[in-house]
């Protein structure tokens, strides 16, 4: 079969800018991955499974516009936006894995099976540590463009934030990161613009999506133990930190829509970084990983 | 040596003459040339029934997005899912320049007015059906496609140069899939010769009908966009698979397929071409189900087209 | 034939790298100009960053007339393409 692609080649210089395939950039390289001085591998493992699983059950939320996006150059944004998420999440979980921090994953996953798999696939909805915005269920075009407006423009927030982060892996992963971000959330804005600003009907599956979307806000501002403890070692970001920056973003971008903007929701205790969620997450993590269960000692 | 003036009556007789000429010396037509009318419509058709195919194709394994059971599968077989998205698009667009409409086309998608691969009908029952598509589905795609890098139309051509690239990661990916299936479990090696049983006669099917019942291949043929026969690139995929079959250590389901030492190519059995025209017309296991899938993408998101066509104008069309 | 009107087309230039001339890589549709250099990004840089874009509806494009230099041209106007803008099939025309 080489023949085939040899000629391809050949015809078009071969410099592989059309191929968009399995070589994702791999940030960690020559990164050092000794775990910060005084930091407990515990804490930064739990620390990086928040930030991956929220990649990882928004990619999979993304996903399953796929094929059913309202134009095809919509199918291809959701495409590109849940690729850099699930690549976020990998490095993450990894990360998570290779400081020891697997749950109860490892009894579940055969040896063969490498970290970020056994994190992702072996898990159950109380071990994982996302919150309720990204495990909530899509709702149609609007709601799903708010939604992608809120996480993306928290999660850059964040992620800006901890490129200062004195784990050099958590640095790495958000500096690439952001860039990542910041195009989801300008896509998303964009979107959102259009929506409310569009027709009558879009104005109003926009506004519903914003006020279904909008209690989710009530514990993304609220640091666990492990948040805290990290942010005064100068490794992870307190979420309340980035609350008013977040605020003023969404706030700009509804207004310009003609949306209005709900009161801010009173923070309560955060429950989906603590393993609380609802019934959705179970259902999405059914799919996600019901293949991989149902074949404990397969290699893919 | 230099043409003398046209008429101001166009000269279709003489145009004509240009235009085989150019085709004949393997040069490319482009959008505005002048071009026989049943040439535009057969490529418009041709172009038309590709894109449909990507777009429609992008269900069978899209069906196993949510599911994959490795990370580094998802990514993969998003990446590749989004690939077709991609290919689908270019397509269209050769489509548009002579004259056709990606909206009117999609309409005559879901209204079966036209038609797309036969193969995407079929279901993807595990997780081996994406390797196997990717192997015997796209590998098939490939012969078939590498030909029309060089079809006479320049938009096409150009258009099948960048798609046939990105199909050769998809083949590699699903040969690769397969590979490593094969050396896991027990169960993971009944899953691929499952899988292989099931897609094997659908691929063949791919290349068409018999050279003896494709009435219209030799205009196709004579016009540069078709560049080789239906049984010639047939044969072409079964030498080319054998091989590979035997290294990935799986059956192909073919008591007659066998080495002819004579000509160094493989004879195979007959193909139940009753199969191919009842799933074209309709009667295969999954068109009902892509067909509506398509509807739903495009009727439940109208109002999203139309809200950001509205917010346009509202704010200048170049906002 | 739909009632619906789709989204204007867009050509779209991509400058693969420095030092290169944009190049003519393909179209899409779009609602207007900024979408329509988000999208081409999206469907023909594939995240590749770095590199430059250019976009511009079909209908802006004006064409050299054709002469008798090049008597292949069709006698069709100052158009680059037969882009449905400029080139209406009536709906009942089948298999087009």
């Amino acid at each position: 079969m080489e023949t085939v692609y040899d000629a391809l080649d050949a015809a078009h210089g071969g410099g592989g800018q059309w191929a968009f395939g399995t070589g994702f950039d791999d940030p960690l390289v020559g990164v050092d991955t000794t775990v910060p001085d005084g930091v407990d591998p515990a804490d930064l493992g739990a620390y990086c499974l928040m930030l991956g699983d929220d990649a990882l059950v928004l990619a999979q939320r993304l996903t399953e516009w796929i094929t059913a996006a309202p134009e095809l150059e919509e199918e291809v944004a959701f495409g590109n936006t849940a690729l850099d998420l699930l690549g976020q999440a990998r490095l993450l979980l990894a990360r998570a894995g290779s400081v020891g921090v697997l749950g109860s994953s490892r009894d579940r996953a055969s040896a063969t099976v490498p970290d970020e798999d056994a994190l992702a696939y072996f898990r159950d909805a109380d071990e994982f540590r996302c919150t309720g915005l990204v495990a909530a269920v899509n709702g149609d075009f609007a709601r799903t463009m708010v939604r992608l407006l809120v996480a993306s423009t928290v999660r850059l927030a964040v992620l800006t934030r901890l490129r200062g982060s004195r784990d050099p892996v958590l640095a790495a992963v958000a500096a690439k990161g952001v860039h990542e971000l910041a195009y989801h959330r300008d896509h998303a804005a964009r979107w959102v613009l259009r929506l409310g600003d569009g027709t009558a009907e879009s104005h109003s599956r926009a506004q519903a999506g914003v006020d279904a979307v909008w209690p989710h806000l009530t514990d993304l501002f609220t640091a666990t133990d492990v948040e805290q403890r990290l942010a005064a070692a100068g490794v992870a970001v307190d979420p309340a930190d980035v609350r008013e920056e977040v605020h003023d973003v969404l706030a700009t971008v509804l207004t310009r829509a003609t949306l209005r903007v709900p009161d801010r929701p009173g923070d309560v205790p955060p429950r989906g970084r603590t393993g609380v969620h609802g019934p959705e997450l179970t259902e999405l993590l059914g799919t996600l990983q019901g293949l991989a269960r149902e074949h404990p000692a397969a290699t893919w | 040596m230099p043409a003398p003036p046209l008429d101001p009556v166009v000269d279709e007789a003489r145009l004509q003459e240009l235009f085989d000429a150019t085709v004949a010396a393997e040069r490319r037509i482009e959008p505005r040339d002048w071009m026989p009318e049943g040439y535009r419509r057969t490529l418009v058709r041709q172009i038309a029934q590709h894109a449909h195919s990507e777009i429609i194709g992008m269900q069978p394994e899209g069906d196993w997005l949510l599911r994959a059971p490795s990370l580094r599968r998802k990514a993969v077989l998003l990446a590749k899912v989004q690939d077709e998205a991609g290919h689908g698009m270019y397509l269209y667009s050769a489509a548009e320049t002579l004259g056709a409409d990606r909206t009117d086309l999609t309409d005559r998608l879901i209204d079966g007015r036209q038609k797309y691969s036969s193969i995407f009908n079929y279901p993807t029952l595990t997780f081996a059906d994406v390797g196997v598509i990717g192997w015997l589905v796209d590998g098939a795609a490939i012969c078939n496609q590498v030909p029309l890098c060089r079809s006479s139309y320049g938009p096409y051509a150009r258009a099948m140069i960048r798609v046939c690239k990105e199909e050769s990661f998809h083949q590699r990916q699903g040969y690769e899939l397969l590979l490593t299936m094969m050396g896991g479990t027990d169960e993971q090696r009944a899953m691929v010769q499952d899988a292989v049983d099931r897609w094997w006669w659908p691929s063949l099917m791919m290349f068409g009908p018999p050279d003896t019942d494709s009435p219209n291949s030799a205009q196709s043929m004579a016009w540069g966009i078709k560049r080789h026969s239906n049984d010639e690139l047939r044969q072409r995929f079964v030498d080319m698979t054998v091989p590979q079959a035997e290294f990935l250590g799986v059956r192909l389901p073919d008591p007659d397929l066998a080495l002819d030492p004579e000509t160094g190519r493989h004879r195979f059995g007959p193909i139940d071409w009753d199969e191919l025209k009842r799933v074209i017309s309709g009667d295969g296991p999954c068109n009902a189900e892509r067909i509506a899938r398509r509807r739903a993408a495009r009727d439940d998101n109208a109002w999203a087209l139309e809200a950001a066509s509205a917010y346009a104008q509202k704010h200048g069309a170049r906002s | 034939m739909s009632a619906r009107a789709g989204w204007p087309l867009y050509e779209v230039f991509v400058r693969g790298k420095r030092g290169l001339n944009h190049v003519h890589v393909g179209s899409l549709h779009a609602p207007d100009d900024e979408m329509a250099v988000h999208a081409a990004r999206d469907v023909y840089t594939r995240r590749n960053e770095g590199v430059s874009i250019w976009v511009v509806r079909a209908d802006a494009i004006t064409a050299s007339s054709p002469d008798e230099k090049d008597p292949m041209f069709a006698p069709s106007g100052d158009k680059v393409y037969r882009h449905p803008t400029f080139y209406d099939i009536p709906a009942d025309v089948p298999h087009i």
